[in-house]
């Protein structure tokens, strides 16, 4: 049996929009119990890094120049630069290291 | 008049965050757009997966069942274990929000809950204003999807180094946005390396598991490990204003 690609998207379509708004519109008070507060306290941050490493030094032609991103990235944030400075910077860093190492 | 400037304000703030995002979604759009066209989409149904999908490893998961012609149920169950992050996500953004925050908002901000329009929700000040996430979504996902489209269409049009280049927009931030609060809070620096750490080792130790398998066994272990042993403060909001 062939399937419809669109009924496919469909299905998708309604399931990842019920895994994110469902907790959203359920829970409307603030949550009391310590553990579990504490807990989504520190998921985004454990997540995005998990995201981040080792996927940065996969996403570039060369590990060096993810790695060097990286590098930058934090040093750049942690003296103060916003969201777009730090993400030009390792875009940039990226391209110019990637010219001298990879060849086209 | 003052609370709609207000909404205003934060509505441009969330437009001006959202440009770098929308930079690195076009990039990686582009190359989901590819994979779309060999899964046999046309370019208004690569635009529309996008649109609907908003996640990276969930729509490449979604093509790989389309392309194997699997049924419905498996597409549900393997959309619902590619974005199962989102589900925490979502409800670490309930957190964030004002509880009069009407039902509206609430499902409308749901809707284009990703890794990176999150990160840069949660870097907010509590409590979320939904005009700001707005702001991010109305850059970021016309991005997401046109280059999707674009990507059926064009093909490998965008020279390698570009793409490489823009592929780590996201990265950079993430990394923006983890790395102010660890600065102030030591805790969160030491569990943002120890991820860093884990998640280099699962990814060499355990490369069966996928990257969004690898995101929630390790965001559920450290973060219960962080509640557990450094629990935030009982009364007092521990919250760090960026």
């Amino acid at each position: 049996m062939t399937h419809q690609i669109w009924l496919y998207l469909a299905v998708m379509a309604a399931v990842c929009y019920a895994i994110r708004v469902l907790p959203l519109t359920l829970l409307r008070k603030q949550i009391r119990n310590r553990f579990l507060r504490s807990f989504l306290y520190y998921v985004p941050y454990v997540t995005l890094s998990v995201m981040t490493f080792p996927a940065i030094i996969e996403a570039t032609r060369t590990p060096i120049a993810g790695g060097a991103a990286l590098g930058l990235g934090i040093l750049l944030a942690w003296m103060g630069a916003g969201l777009f400075p730090v993400a030009v910077s390792c875009c940039a860093v990226v391209f110019l290291l990637e010219w001298f190492l990879v060849s086209a | 008049m003052r609370v709609l400037d207000k909404h205003r304000i934060a509505l441009a703030n969330g437009a001006r965050d959202g440009v770098p995002i929308g930079l690195g979604y076009f990039a990686v759009a582009f190359s989901l757009g590819i994979a779309a066209r060999n899964a046999g989409l046309t370019a208004v149904q690569g635009f529309f997966l996008s649109f609907f999908g908003m996640a990276s490893a969930g729509e490449y998961a979604a093509l790989t069942v389309i392309a194997a012609n699997a049924s419905y149920l498996e597409m549900a169950l393997v959309t619902l274990i590619a974005n199962a992050r989102y589900l925490l996500m979502s409800f670490a953004l309930s957190q964030r929000m004002s509880p009069t925050t009407p039902l509206r908002h609430r499902l409308l901000v749901g809707y284009s809950i990703t890794d990176e329009l999150f990160g840069i929700a949660v870097a907010q000040p509590k409590p979320l204003d939904p005009w700001y996430s707005y702001g991010s979504y109305l850059v970021a996902i016309p991005c997401w999807a046109a280059g999707t489209a674009v990507g059926v269409i064009a093909g490998n049009l965008l020279p390698g180094r570009v793409v490489s280049a823009l592929s780590v927009a996201l990265f950079g931030m993430f990394i923006a946005v983890v790395v102010p609060p660890a600065k102030q809070d030591k805790i969160v620096g030491l569990f943002a390396l120890l991820s860093f750490g884990a998640s280099f080792a699962a990814s060499r130790l355990l490369p069966m598991l996928s990257g969004g398998t690898r995101t929630i066994l390790l965001t559920l272990v450290l973060s219960g490990l962080a509640a557990a042993l450094f629990p935030i403060p009982g009364d007092t909001q521990k919250e760090v204003e960026t």
